[in-house]
């Protein structure tokens, strides 16, 4: 069991049966009051948001979530494939339910599934991905806006900032946490 | 971590505060961080130190102080309140404490409408989020709960939703284009607060806010030691699943406060008035080392 002080950004609890993910957290406590708790939450199942506050006699279930070890295959529409490494076992998640995660899958990726109550709901990423520049206009020197980065599209459709020198075909590495570029990387 | 630009500004900060109350002939003090005994507060965890326990207050002392013959005096000390974490709470903060013998508090409302100005005219970077123009609003707690969640003070009490509605529906809409004092609290949201006259039902307690952030509590004190020590006993009895309810009645305290006739006194949060004169709108951004920069 979880107790309002343990709410915090991040944590997963349970409510009326369903996995929710906190997204915001604010902690208040007005004068010789009592600590109010207020959450903003996602359903991790249907996405579905809302707000609410809570007071420190309240508790909370964790919800059942287990990880499965899973390669991504392809997406047929705005359903992602998976498959279990283990038992080869197929299955898919909604684009909706990946959110930003879809602009780092690559076709053949290793990667952790989220299941709850035996249907999966989320994805774990590795923290750094290669992705394929397939997008980059050439760098113009003297630019007037005085940035020294200029934006990249990779093979999955995601734009970032780039330093000046990455060209078209150059495989770079980003951090799937901030979606930030960190180094160009050799073959 | 502060850098050297906001150590200046808040080493200016605590400058400009003595030198407000020394101008106005108060008495700085300082009492006893570590207290055998606390006064019972049922929302408040002391931290404990050793057979003793952190102050969450310097009240108890500082109005002991009153009792012994001082007339106006100030503290700006380190208190603690555990579990109270987030953008606006600190588990270890800073208040600025002021007390006055012969004085309600209206008085206190007064002092800090001056403080502010003075702090406003003394520190040449202070960028408060709202004018300081008077007069500042007051709203009783009647009042806003009647214009802000449409039910009396009354019924949401009996709903146990007093709090709930208070930082929720109330809390935003004070102090946004300049300070205001919310007052009259319910004599049972003021244990330590004298009741109003021809208002039995309400004590002379306000809180100050700026921008919808509380910023600080005052009252007229209850010097009344029989009625204190029944105050005390019913907060005892609400605080069941407190480890501190064993605590003894503060004698020394009751014995003394009791050659009193009318004082009032003050505890503001200065973290946070510091963070709004500087334009932050988070803690951990105006305290020398936040707890994210600590070790541990």
């Amino acid at each position: 069991m979880l107790t309002a002080s343990d709410l915090r950004k991040g944590l997963k609890i349970q409510i009326d049966g369903q996995p929710y993910v906190i997204t915001h957290f604010e902690f208040s406590k007005p004068g010789k009051g009592q600590a109010l708790y207020r959450c903003k939450m996602r359903n991790m199942i249907t996405g579905n948001q809302f707000t609410q506050t809570y007071r420190s006699n309240e508790k909370f279930e964790k919800p059942s979530l287990e990880e499965r070890k899973m390669q991504y295959l392809y997406n047929q529409g705005d359903e992602y494939h998976f498959m279990d490494t283990e038992n080869f076992e197929q299955t898919f998640i909604t684009k909706e339910q990946l959110g930003g995660n879809v602009s780092f899958l690559q076709d053949n990726m290793d990667l952790d599934v989220l299941f709850f109550d035996e249907k999966p709901i989320d994805v774990t990423l590795p923290i750094f991905v290669n992705l394929l520049v397939s997008i980059a206009e050439p760098w113009v020197k003297g630019d007037t806006s005085g940035s020294d980065t200029k934006p990249v599209t990779v093979e999955t459709g995601f734009v970032l900032q780039v330093p000046p020198f990455v060209v078209e075909g150059d495989k770079i590495q980003i951090d799937t946490r901030t979606g930030g570029y960190v180094t160009r990387v050799k073959e | 971590m502060l850098d050297q630009k906001g150590l200046q500004l808040r080493a200016a900060f605590f400058r400009a505060i003595r030198n407000f109350f020394q101008d106005q002939g108060f008495l700085e003090v300082d009492t006893p961080i570590r207290q055998p005994l606390v006064i019972p507060e049922q929302n408040i965890l002391h931290v404990p130190s050793g057979s003793h326990f952190l102050q969450s207050s310097p009240e108890l002392y500082m109005k002991r102080l009153l009792a012994a013959g001082s007339e106006q005096i100030f503290q700006i000390c380190r208190c603690f309140r555990y579990g109270e974490r987030g953008r606006l709470h600190l588990e270890e903060f800073v208040m600025l404490e002021w007390y006055r013998l012969d004085a309600d508090y209206t008085d206190l409302m007064a002092d800090c409408e001056k403080l502010f100005c003075f702090l406003e005219a003394e520190i040449a970077e202070c960028n408060f989020p709202v004018s300081l123009n008077k007069p500042w609003r007051r709203i009783t707690v009647a009042q806003a709960f009647e214009q802000y969640c449409a039910m009396s003070v009354e019924q949401a009490l009996e709903q146990d939703r007093f709090d709930l509605l208070l930082v929720e529906k109330i809390e935003p809409h004070l102090g946004s284009n300049r300070p205001a004092f919310l007052y009259d609290y319910p004599l049972e949201l003021a244990s330590l607060a004298r009741p109003k006259e021809n208002q039995p039902g309400n004590a002379e307690r306000f809180e100050l806010y700026m921008a919808g952030i509380e910023l600080a509590n005052g009252f007229s004190e209850l010097t009344d030691s029989v009625l204190l020590r029944s105050r005390f006993e019913e907060e005892y009895l609400k605080m069941k699943d407190c480890p501190e309810k064993t605590h003894k009645i503060p004698e020394l305290f009751l014995q003394e406060l009791e050659t009193i006739d009318s004082a009032a006194g003050i505890a503001l949060g200065l973290d946070r008035l510091f963070m709004l004169l500087s334009g932050q709108n988070n803690l951990d951004a105006v305290v020398t080392f936040s707890p994210d920069d600590l070790d541990i």
